[in-house]
């Protein structure tokens, strides 16, 4: 039987309300590489932060066995003192620090007269930065490196400190095909130098190529774990492992009325507002009618949100182009105050970062994006305003006790509702729901779909960005899929499935591709 | 749900707005006893007003500044800058006093859009623009008065702020006038008062209850008609006052009734929703700018006037004071949070510890020290009750 260097058992950890991971098994041998699969919200990222000591021992339930014993991690760097790193998703490289002060950050190279031996330092950075391929001067500012670089500063910083078990959050994700390309050979050769290695990705052709088993983990549990081999089986039985579960009586249910084209986007590109050169959105183009919801699937990271926000004003990102139509005429929409004009609504996923003015009141932030309606030459009319508030508290069912109570101390349902009243009332004909039930208890979340289903029969356009599949799948008339940037597919409701739509999403193709072949 | 609510629930729901009322009241109570009555005089209570009027005009640009997010730093040099500019006119070249005034108020809007633009359009913080800018126009100050005070205004100007108005409908021993003034706007008032209570009645939102508003609204005209009194008693009507009344009354509508006050507090309040909500918060930045730039000269003027002349060194350190006033009014550090009226009251607190610390003949430097910690007290005070907020 092969030594496993960490087996996870019956790892269990509850948040207020939800129950994040239940039961939770995970076994890594020594000297593998270990794929996580699962659909976001699964609890992949969670069970990391066990391991880590994000979350400290106590505030779980099941025992880490690591090296044959039972560890109690209160932090990161007691899990750090073990060999075990974990780099995340978003990068933790201090920007204008050199990479040298980066890699050796909270664990710096001292001289006998406890100051800081520079000379030791950068040489040691030097001597990192050759074993991960990566051909920079120590001393160079991080933030003049491009992503790839600065995730294979990440994995130097990690061999600092002697790692024996390096955990990476979506490697790839941010990152070129060159870039990953390199990555993928640089967790090759750690495996030969006896470093394990856990990889999440949602690239399950990543996950073929270089993992030699690989946990599916899905609602919190884990499904199974399964030997890596190369055959277009396998991948099959991830996709199905990740979103396998029933689709019961969540939704309601409605009359699909689709009307003529409201609104279309023809060739929109979106760069990085600030990695040059970086494609967020890559030529997309879509459209959607009246009375129909249309779903975007796709996984975090694939340019949704971004895709969205640049459409809402050019809120998000740089030198877009493309065209945009309102029932058929070309329209341009440079700022949000006219993207509200021309009737589009956007709904953010972060509601408390970018939806809601959470110290003001409801009345307040329901009339936020509508106050031309409510007054004259400047002057709000403040009765009408509340006269407006009540009358969004009835229709909407927001639950609170009256509508001068302030924003924050609602529930996460509560406060969604409070984002779509404000859409509505700005007399929006097309709304973008970016996440609309994300943190939401199921209750809540089906009163959130009838009131998309109402705005829809009222023959409004409704736009649904999500990343779970069930909910599209109960929700929309057609779902568009997004991956990397790319629209790689646009498929009816009743010809779509999970596995369908993941293998769609987790495809990696460029428009730039498309054009050269053709 | 309709309701109404006891002085408890009144007092615990709005602590922040509610407490520096009684701290101001507290604190009046407090310098009466120890001055053995001075402090409410009649001769007083008009000195006092009349010392602090150019704190309280800057407090009202300076709360919208905060309520943005921001802060100015640069409106003591600010004062100094208009008012040698229109000393300058008035004193140097004999020209009439409206022209100073008109000066200054040019030179106060131009002030406000340099600000504003960087502020807003570049994207420097204002703390680093607003720091400049003090330097900038205290040198500016400097520059036109050839470093010597001017003085002395002509009697025109120098009414503007020392002027009374007294005398109209005649009086025995006190200012008829004065007090018909003070009746007329009580009564505004109170109509106004009772107005928005039925509307929020008749929509059926929480009020308090009929006899408890009665009676607020009884001893806030007592409070309003002895202050009055006291006034009719001592020289009548102060012009500042006036003046102050006036911008109090269009300053607290302009942010609390208008779609630019509102966008003012939505900025402060999460920026980010504000951008994705259409509000056109460079616009509305540079707004607010260019009027604490106005009310600035505003300020500089009636300084100029009341100190007969400009110096050098005029509106030195007025930038914290009134800074001071806006946090001990209940403006939160963060933005968002913030009232005309609260920062009126917070001035009128340093103001009433000035005064009567001055009476009693406390030292300057224990002055200083006893409003510092008055600041730092208040900010904890509203920093305390976030965390309570926040836990519930």
């Amino acid at each position: 039987m092969p030594k496993h260097i960490l087996e996870m058992r019956k790892i269990t950890k509850t948040f207020p309300g939800v129950k994040a991971l239940s039961d939770v098994e995970l076994s890594v041998i020594d000297g593998e590489i270990h794929g996580i699969c699962g659909e976001n919200g699964a609890g992949k990222s969670t069970l990391m932060k066990v391991l880590s000591g994000v979350y400290p021992h106590g505030t779980y339930e099941g025992d880490i066995v690591y090296d044959g014993e039972v560890q109690a991690f209160g932090s990161i760097p007691d899990s750090e003192s073990k060999g075990i790193v974990i780099i995340h998703q978003e990068l933790a490289l201090i920007p204008y620090l050199s990479v040298a002060e980066n890699i050796f950050l909270g664990n710096e190279r001292r001289g006998s007269n406890g100051l800081i031996d520079w000379n030791l330092t950068n040489h040691e950075a030097g001597k990192l930065l050759e074993q991960v391929g990566l051909d920079e001067n120590p001393t160079t500012p991080v933030n003049q490196l491009g992503v790839g670089k600065q995730q294979l500063i990440e994995i130097a910083k990690a061999l600092s400190k002697d790692v024996r078990l390096l955990i990476l959050d979506e490697p790839t994700a941010a990152l070129n095909d060159d870039d990953s390309e390199h990555l993928l050979g640089l967790l090759r050769s750690l495996k030969e130098r006896g470093i394990t290695s856990i990889m999440i990705s949602h690239k399950l052709n990543e996950i073929a190529e270089i993992c030699d088993r690989t946990t599916i983990i899905r609602d919190g549990h884990t499904i199974e774990t399964i030997d890596v081999t190369n055959d277009a089986g396998m991948q099959d039985r991830i996709i199905r492992g990740m979103v396998g579960r029933d689709l019961t009586n969540r939704y309601p249910k409605r009359e699909h009325v689709v009307g003529e084209e409201i609104f279309r986007v023809e060739d929109w590109t979106v760069y990085h507002p600030t990695q040059a050169g970086r494609i967020v959105v890559d030529n997309a183009s879509f459209n959607v009618r009246k009375g129909e919801v249309v779903g975007i699937a796709g996984v975090m990271g694939a340019g949704r949100t971004e895709l969205a926000m640049s459409l809402f004003g050019r809120s998000y990102g740089r030198d877009i182009t493309g065209r945009t139509y309102l029932h058929g005429e070309e329209v341009q929409i440079r700022d949000v105050s006219e993207a509200i004009k021309h009737g589009l609504a956007y709904a953010t996923e972060d509601r408390k970062r970018y939806g809601l003015n959470l110290i003001e009141d409801v009345r307040r932030n329901i009339s936020a994006a509508a106050l031309f309606k409510l007054s004259k030459r400047g002057w709000v009319d403040g009765n009408k305003e509340i006269k407006v508030a009540e009358e969004y508290r009835g229709s909407m069912n927001i639950k609170t006790p009256t509508v001068m109570q302030t924003v924050g101390n609602l529930s996460g349902g509560n406060q969604q509702k409070v984002v779509l009243s404000k859409w509505i009332y700005s007399d929006a004909e097309v709304m973008i729901l970016d996440e609309p039930t994300r943190g939401i208890d199921v209750g809540a979340k089906y009163e959130i779909y009838t009131i998309v289903n109402r705005l829809v029969a009222a023959g409004k356009a409704v736009i649904i960005i999500s990343s779970e599949l069930p909910e599209l799948l109960g929700t929309c008339d057609r779902i568009y899929t997004l991956a990397f940037g790319v629209v790689t597919g646009e498929v009816p409701v009743a010809e779509a499935t999970q596995e369908k739509l993941m293998t769609l999403m987790t495809q990696e193709k460029t428009n730039k591709d498309k054009e050269v072949r053709a | 749900m309709t309701g109404t609510a006891s002085i408890r629930e009144l007092l615990t729901r709005n602590m922040r707005t509610s407490g520096i009322y009684i701290a101001f009241v507290a604190i009046i109570a407090l310098f009466t006893i120890l001055t053995d009555g001075k402090l409410l005089s009649a001769g007083n209570v008009t000195n006092l007003v009349l010392q602090y009027s150019y704190i309280l005009i800057l407090a009202i640009g300076m709360v919208m500044v905060i309520i943005a997010g921001h802060i100015d730093l640069s409106v003591g040099s600010v004062v100094a800058f208009t008012g040698a500019v229109s000393a300058v006119l008035v004193i140097k070249h004999d020209m009439p006093w409206w022209v100073g005034v008109i000066a200054a108020l040019v030179v106060g809007a131009l002030i406000g859009a340099w600000q504003g633009f960087w502020v807003a359009f570049v994207g420097i913080p204002a703390f680093i623009t607003t720091l400049a800018g003090m330097l900038l126009f205290r040198g500016l100050t400097w520059l036109v008065l050839d470093n010597i005070s001017l003085s002395p205004f002509p009697d025109t100007y120098q009414k503007i702020a020392g002027g009374f108005q007294n005398g109209l409908f005649g009086g025995n021993g006190y200012d008829v006038f004065t007090l018909v003034v003070f009746a007329l706007a009580l009564v505004g008032y109170f109509f106004s008062a009772w107005r928005t209570r039925a509307a929020r009645v008749a929509y059926e939102q929480p009020v308090e209850a009929f006899p408890l508003f009665v009676v607020k609204l009884v001893v806030i005209g007592a409070v309003v008609m002895w202050f009055a009194w006291q006034l009719a008693h001592a020289r009548g009507l102060p012009n500042v006052l006036i003046i102050l009344a006036v911008l109090i009354v269009v300053y607290s509508m302009v942010t609390s009734r208008t779609v630019f006050g509102r966008h003012v507090y939505a900025i402060g309040g999460n920026l980010a929703a504000a951008m994705l909500s259409g509000v056109k918060v460079k616009w509305v930045t540079f707004g607010v700018m260019l009027n604490m730039g106005v009310l600035a000269s505003v300020a500089g003027i009636v300084y100029s006037s009341r100190s007969n002349g400009a110096q050098p060194a005029a509106g030195n350190m007025f930038e914290l004071d009134a800074i001071a006033a806006c946090f001990i009014g209940g403006a939160a550090v963060t933005g968002g949070v913030g009232r005309v009226t609260g920062a009126m009251v917070g001035g009128l607190v340093m103001a009433t510890m000035s005064n009567g610390m001055s009476l009693m003949g406390v030292d300057q430097s224990i002055q200083q020290i006893v409003k510092g910690l008055v600041l730092l007290l208040a900010v904890a005070f509203d920093v305390y009750n976030k965390r309570r907020a926040g836990a519930r």
